[in-house]
């Protein structure tokens, strides 16, 4: 049946080409573009190594994610828990093997490319969630037996990127985790418990932070206590938000950014450049197109057949929204500081192929709508 | 495996539970956009600030420092353009192979190119390294001409301070120097006005007008990024000179006084005895003030240091010296004031012989074969000591010193302007029993009538006192600020120092006779033209007490030690017939006053007298219309 379908696929790929979901599909091309003006802004107005580096990764990503697409929906069921153990694999070799940046070790060389497992395994874990709550009848759902294992498919990698240290992508792949597990049913009293447990305990884990982060904490809850130590990067990146008004300062013309007060402009607070220079008008701008996207991406969940790609549209849809909403709390005050890109606008390659893996996924569960899983 | 109705059910779960969420996620999306509106729009003025403050940073220049006039409107103290070689090490390509280069240029010691390169050390790479702060022009076109090969060198024009007159001046003006920590913290307006390269007076008038003086910083206006290099200039402020101040002075007579007193320790002063305007006022030795401004070098500062005749000292004002014989007009008139002899009173002066006798104390006059009958006008001219032992011991200590303050010694003559002017001294029995806890012996009284003993003055004092006898014995207070409004101090001006005038007009006769009849003291210094006549009364004030041997040996001055020499002192007003003018001078290890210091009192008379007539018309600005 599989090797008909392959066939039937072949024949099928003009039909297919129509299928793709065209808004999804512009606004990933026009948050593309934005953020490739934004790279051009962080360069100083010049194409540079960042602008270069991330065209080409655009271009590659969203021609993989093509190819994504018409794979079946099946395939990426078929390895949903193969390709966690792949990068579970990566991250215990990357523990070893990895190349250290900036005091963490979070990279493996491939040769040809430096990969970071860690976020390839956020799109990673909710294939292998969705694949095994697929199966799972609603009532088994929130039996011990598979409580304990989908905690420990989101306790392994989670543990394995802490002690890169990584704890702002460790959160994020939890999160998602997490939000697979409520899509798949679990019962409400889990979350409830969890979360009070968490706040009561919220204090012992701050004493097993690191120095630096809770430095990162304290700040937050005050950014004016050393402002220019700890709590300079949240001042600066709140005056470049701030000083940006309604309609911003121009496209190229945040001095915030250009001046170089802004930390980390390319990757974490790229958001905080696009806001100065683009100003409110800008800034609800780009929240409209993620929104679209991740309303486009719920949308296909809800139309398609099958549980898997339901549970995993639905899943990667959240999960976005959540890393959307991080960054920009972030970047805003309005939460601690934990490394967290936003979705295609950081630069970062690992971040944009997982990001584009993720939505290959969701066009394949547009194309093969109708398709259902065993 | 899954039943369908089981799919079903799965499938209401997961979109109930979606729903949920979605409800949730515009909630939270929602408050995204209202701390966008939040941070954007209602706080929007106050990042806009910050990121302002953040990029834009001032930088506060020098300010230009005002100057100082004599009365007739020449600058005695301005702005020259130095010529200054500024480097930034970051825009220069090979730095050792520049500064090497400068140095074969400039010529440069070992010693000053070491101090380049410690300094280049201390500053950042984008900040201004000051390689030569006052190059000579012969330098600086020599560095313009080899630019072409001095990459990021750049040769600048800055203004600073000048002193045309050099030494002649440097006692009233002082002089200007890098500010230095304790000028920062004692005075606000430095500190609010501080930048690296400032230059504040140090002492003198600079100091004291340093606020009037200081002028306003020019400000330069520049984007910088956020490790402070300057990105680019956004605007240039221009800021103010600093006040004129218009000085009383008459840089011709200045110079005459520095001439005067070449080669020699001591002072002169010139003063309007009406208005109180010091037309002149020199010390000598003095020194170039200007070496000061760049930072004076080791070598030139010992120069100065280690002079005996110390040209650090203002002696006008600075100096304590027994006045001599130079205050007996003082000791007669208050003789005269207090009724206690008349100017009929006769002493007999007996010569070394026959010296006055008390207590065991002998007191000689300083003639050795003895005045003769001696009245006060003729001890006047004659300065006969014994003569003014018996009066003063008639008088008494406390009435002299009385007459004494009143006439404005033992005073500062220009209270707070100056920090380095003293007071002198005027001793009365109350004085010695507060300040020694003993109690006052006659023979202190005795030759303190002579201008010896516990008694001190400073120069200016004595002019303001000569100043004071010849108007008349009005008081009035002497000024080196033209239109300086100081009213409160100034309400008893003009006010009569004496009872009876008539007592004045005797002294100025005395005076008058000690300078221009045979016999007087000074009578080989007069002059015969009433136009330049004046009245004077000399002083020799002993460094040390003389011995009999001394006595006996009786040496010239030449012959004695030059620190055990005396000081030669000379007052004196003109023209005596109108009179205008007094002056004071003083040499230090002179010797006699009649010998050393009157004769100079002759040409500056001329000088004064002549250039009277020009500051007149200056005033009614006679000149102005040509």
């Amino acid at each position: 049946m599989y090797l008909h379908n392959k066939l039937e696929n072949k024949g099928n790929f003009f039909r297919k080409l129509k299928n793709l979901d065209l808004i999804l599909l512009v606004c990933i091309f026009l948050l593309g573009l934005i953020s490739l003006a934004t790279m051009y802004s962080t360069d100083g107005g010049q194409i540079l190594f960042h602008t270069k580096s991330h065209f080409y990764k655009f271009v590659i990503f969203t021609i993989m994610m093509f190819f994504i697409s018409f794979l079946n929906i099946r395939f990426w069921f078929s390895i949903g828990y193969l390709s966690y153990l792949i990068i579970v694999a990566m991250l215990i070799w990357t523990i070893h093997f990895g190349i250290t940046a900036s005091g963490s070790q979070r990279w493996i060389d491939l040769y040809f490319i430096n990969i970071q497992p860690s976020e390839l395994m956020k799109i990673v874990i909710i294939l292998c969630l969705a694949k095994f709550f697929h199966r799972k009848r609603l009532e088994n759902v929130n039996s011990f037996y598979s409580v304990i294992i989908s905690l420990i498919i989101i306790f392994l990698p989670m543990s394995l990127v802490i002690i890169q240290p990584d704890l702002g992508t460790s959160l994020l792949i939890s999160i998602s985790g997490i939000v697979v597990l409520w899509f798949a049913g679990l019962n409400h009293k889990y979350f409830f418990y969890s979360f009070l447990i968490s706040v009561l305990s919220l204090p012992f884990i701050i004493s097993f932070l690191k120095p630096y982060q809770k430095i990162r904490v304290l700040t937050f809850l005050n950014p004016d206590r050393d402002p220019l130590g700890a709590g300079y990067q949240i001042i600066q990146s709140k005056i470049a938000v701030g000083s940006g008004g309604i309609f911003g300062k121009g496209f190229l013309k945040g001095t915030q950014s250009y001046l170089e007060f802004l930390p980390e402009k390319h990757t974490d607070f790229i958001f905080t450049l696009f806001s100065e220079e683009f100003g409110f008008v800008g800034s609800v701008f780009l929240l409209i197109i993620y929104a679209i996207i991740i309303y486009r991406i719920i949308k296909i969940g809800a139309l398609s057949r099958s549980y898997f790609a339901k549970l995993f549209c639905y899943s990667f849809g959240t999960s976005m929204f959540v890393y959307i909403i991080i960054n920009m709390s972030m970047v805003l005050g309005l939460l601690p500081i934990v490394g967290s890109p936003l979705p295609i606008m950081s630069y970062g390659g690992s971040s944009m192929l997982a990001t584009m893996i993720g939505f290959g996924i969701v066009m394949s569960a547009k194309i093969h709508s109708e398709q259902s899983i065993a | 495996m899954i039943s369908q109705s089981d799919n079903v059910v799965k499938l209401n779960s997961i979109n109930r539970r979606m729903f949920i969420l979605a409800t949730a996620k515009v909630i939270i999306l929602g408050g995204i956009v209202s701390r966008l509106f939040f941070l954007q729009i209602k706080e929007n003025k106050k990042y806009l600030t910050l990121s302002d403050k953040n990029r834009i940073r001032e930088w506060k220049l020098p300010p230009v420092r005002g100057n100082f006039t004599d009365f007739f409107g020449n600058t005695i103290a301005g702005n020259f353009e130095a010529y200054q070689l500024h480097l930034i090490p970051e825009q220069v390509e090979n730095f050792r192979y520049t500064i090497n280069r400068i140095k074969n240029i400039l010529d440069l010691s070992d010693k000053q190119f070491t101090k380049i390169l410690k300094k280049q050390k201390e500053i950042k790479p984008w900040e201004t390294l000051i390689v030569a702060d006052n190059l000579s022009w012969e330098n600086f076109s020599k560095i313009n001409n080899n630019l072409y090969d001095l990459n990021g060198v750049k040769p600048i024009i800055s203004i600073s301070r000048n002193y045309p007159y050099k030494e002649n001046y440097t006692h009233i003006l002082g002089y200007v120097s890098q500010a230095n920590e304790s000028d920062i913290s004692t005075n606000e307006v430095i500190k609010e006005k501080f930048v690296q390269g400032l230059k504040v007076g140090k002492i003198g008038l600079e100091k004291s007008f340093e606020n009037d003086l200081i002028g306003s910083n020019s400000i330069e206006r520049y984007e910088v990024n956020a490790y402070g290099r300057r990105i680019s200039q956004l605007a240039y402020q221009q800021g103010d000179q600093g006040k004129t101040i218009k000085l009383t002075v008459d840089t011709e007579i200045q110079k005459l006084a520095n001439e005067l007193l070449i080669d020699k320790a001591g002072s002169i002063c010139v003063m309007d005895i009406f208005t109180g305007d010091i037309i002149a006022m020199h010390s000598s030795p003095s020194f170039d003030p200007n070496k000061f401004v760049f930072g004076i070098s080791q070598d030139d500062w010992q120069l100065i240091r280690n002079n005996p005749m110390k040209p650090l000292l203002n002696k006008t004002l600075s100096g304590n010296y027994s006045p001599g014989s130079t205050i007996k007009p003082i000791v007669a008139l208050s003789a005269l004031e207090n009724e206690i002899v008349s100017q009929k009173f006769t002493v007999i002066c007996k010569g070394h012989k026959h010296p006055l006798e008390l207590y065991g104390q002998t007191y000689h006059c300083w003639k050795k074969e003895g005045h003769g009958y001696m009245n006060m006008r003729e001890a006047m001219k004659q300065s006969c000591d014994t003569y003014f032992y018996e009066v003063s011991r008639r008088l008494g200590v406390d009435k002299l010193s009385e007459t004494a303050k009143k006439f404005g010694l033992g005073k500062k003559v220009f209270g707070n302007l100056f920090g380095n002017e003293k007071s002198g001294l005027i001793p009365n029995t109350e004085w010695k029993k507060n300040a020694l806890g003993r109690n006052w012996l006659l023979g202190e009284t005795i030759i303190t009538g002579i201008g010896q003993g516990y008694i001190q003055t400073t120069p200016i004092q004595l002019c303001l006192m000569t100043a004071q006898i010849a108007n008349g014995g009005h008081k009035i207070y002497p000024k080196l600020v033209l239109n300086q409004k100081n009213k409160d101090e100034e309400k008893d001006k003009f006010v009569s120092l004496v009872k009876n005038p008539k007592n004045i007009n005797i002294i100025q006769d005395a005076m008058f006779s000690s300078t221009n009849e045979v016999r007087g003291t000074s009578y080989r210094s007069r002059i015969d033209d009433t136009k330049y006549q004046f009245a004077g009364k000399t002083g020799t004030a002993q460094v040390k007490r003389i011995t009999e041997t001394d006595r006996e040996l009786d040496l010239k001055t030449s012959e004695i030690a030059y620190e055990e020499r005396d000081h030669a002192l000379y007052v004196a007003f003109g023209p005596y017939k109108n009179p205008r003018y007094a002056i004071s001078i003083l040499i230090e290890h002179g010797g006699s006053g009649g010998s050393v210091a009157a004769p100079l009192a002759k040409k500056l008379f001329k000088k004064i007298i002549d250039r009277h007539e020009i500051r007149k018309n200056y005033q009614t600005k006679k000149y102005l219309d040509i």
